[in-house]
């Protein structure tokens, strides 16, 4: 018996779950609301800590998937719960009667202009870590001044650990973004200064230290103890930025000529939408509910549906590749109990 | 015995020594106290700070560290305006925080 698999996202997680059960012997079925594969990854341009270039990493995924079925531009209009299966009605119309739902619907980058502050969509120099990317692999975006850039700032912590933002915990990832980001800037443009202002640097993972020191060695980027807490505008179109140096226990403050503003990762309002539809549980930081945090991540609540990748909470491009390996294997062993 | 100089005495922070009752006693009226990060937000915006050095990321950290004479005294220059609330990315109330010091440690402050 064929049973259909549905995988709701076609980020890097949908589709490696994707291409693991094709090797296993399915024909998994990926709904992807938008006109791409490869999600937010497919946006960016090159991966820490080693600069893999994203594209190569999202290319692979495609090629591997390739055979599954998969529909693009498509979202989910309703899932009804039958007896012991789901019936999911597609936004093109067709409807899947399926046992087995596998969500990979990932995060939303927080909207950073909610931050009024920082200025974002106010001042012309203030951009997010996700125009950084779209401007390296693009080269075009009019905010980013290609001849005259004597000073770079970076703000950490946007939109997470904020509970005036009402996301009170870490994005986990974009300490090392921002590192990052500041040693390709320092590439692009050796002459300028580029500060971080961070309030915890976080480098959990493999490399990362490394990574870490070597911007403050080997690129001189300068890193600032103080939260970010406004930032202005100065007659010739520069930004100025103050803080605190809380190091020093003195009032900082810089004129900049481009702001890049690491904005954290929120749960998808579409993933919450659709976990609704099939009565999942949110857990308390917003993102889908895990049967148990420790030991069944990607497990839901609820018997045939499973997790995968950022849904459940912020996580690299390794962590959330590992957890659609380990979703293909559960839902294959799933399969197998119910024959 | 008088060698004509004196050793000037350390400045290093003995936890041992510090008195935490005050502190402990703030805490229970104010349990937000704690969730402090220490990232400056609150001192940034103070319209106070770069005048007279007010600090309400110093002063949390003064009275945990038993220099309530250093934290009372920054304390003096707080106007009440309310902004260092507004920014703090943890939600603590700082505003009432500062009235609940006052009140816990008034005699010290006088």
């Amino acid at each position: 018996m064929k049973e259909n698999i549905v995988i709701i996202g076609g980020g890097i997680a949908g589709l490696e779950s994707a291409a693991r059960l094709i090797d296993l012997g399915y024909k998994p079925i990926i709904i992807e609301k938008s006109d791409h594969l490869g999600g937010h990854v497919a946006d960016w341009n090159c991966l820490f800590p080693d600069m893999t270039p994203a594209r190569e990493v999202v290319n692979r995924l495609i090629v591997s998937s390739a055979d599954a079925n998969i529909f693009l531009n498509t979202e989910i209009s309703f899932v009804n719960k039958l007896k012991d299966s789901y019936n999911i009605m597609l936004s093109n119309g067709i409807s899947i009667i399926t046992k087995i739902i596998l969500f990979t619907t990932g995060f939303s980058v927080f909207d950073a202009s909610k931050k009024e502050e920082y200025g974002y969509g106010i001042y012309d120099q203030v951009i997010t870590n996700r125009d950084l990317e779209h401007w390296f692999n693009t080269g075009d975006d009019k905010r980013v001044n290609n001849c005259g850039m004597n000073a770079v700032g970076f703000v950490h912590c946007v939109g997470s650990r904020d509970e005036k933002a009402r996301n009170p915990q870490c994005s986990k990832v974009c300490c090392i973004t921002a590192v990052k980001q500041a040693i390709e800037l320092k590439q692009k443009f050796p002459e300028a200064m580029v500060y971080c202002f961070y309030m915890d640097l976080r480098m959990f993972g493999k490399k990362y230290e490394d990574f870490y020191i070597g911007a403050q060695r080997d690129y001189g980027i300068r890193f600032i103890r103080g939260r970010v807490s406004e930032v202005s505008e100065n007659i010739d179109g520069r930004v100025i930025v103050k803080a605190e140096d809380t190091l020093s226990g003195k009032p900082v403050k810089v004129t900049l000529d481009l702001l890049v503003l690491m904005a954290g990762m929120v749960c998808n309002s579409d993933s919450t939408k659709v976990a609704g539809m099939v009565g999942l549980p949110l857990d308390s930081d917003g993102f889908l509910k895990s049967k148990d945090n420790v030991a069944d991540i990607i497990d839901s609540p609820r018997e045939g549906i499973f997790y995968a990748g950022a849904c459940t909470g912020p996580k690299t491009v390794p962590e959330t590749l590992a957890e659609a390996r380990a979703a293909a294997l559960k839902i294959h062993l799933f399969i197998k109990s119910l024959q | 015995m008088d060698f004509g100089f004196k050793i000037s005495p350390s400045s290093a922070v003995n936890l041992d020594n510090v008195n935490v009752e005050k502190f402990e006693q703030l805490h229970s009226v104010e349990p937000d106290v704690y969730k402090c990060m220490a990232c400056g937000s609150c001192s940034s915006t103070c319209p106070a700070n770069r005048f007279s050095g007010m600090s309400m990321r110093k002063v949390i950290l003064a009275l945990q560290r038993g220099k309530e004479k250093e934290a009372i005294s920054m304390m003096r220059n707080c106007m009440l305006c309310g902004k260092c609330s507004m920014v703090c990315p943890r939600g603590i109330n700082t505003r009432h925080l500062i009235l609940s010091i006052s009140r816990i440690y008034k005699e010290d402050g006088k």
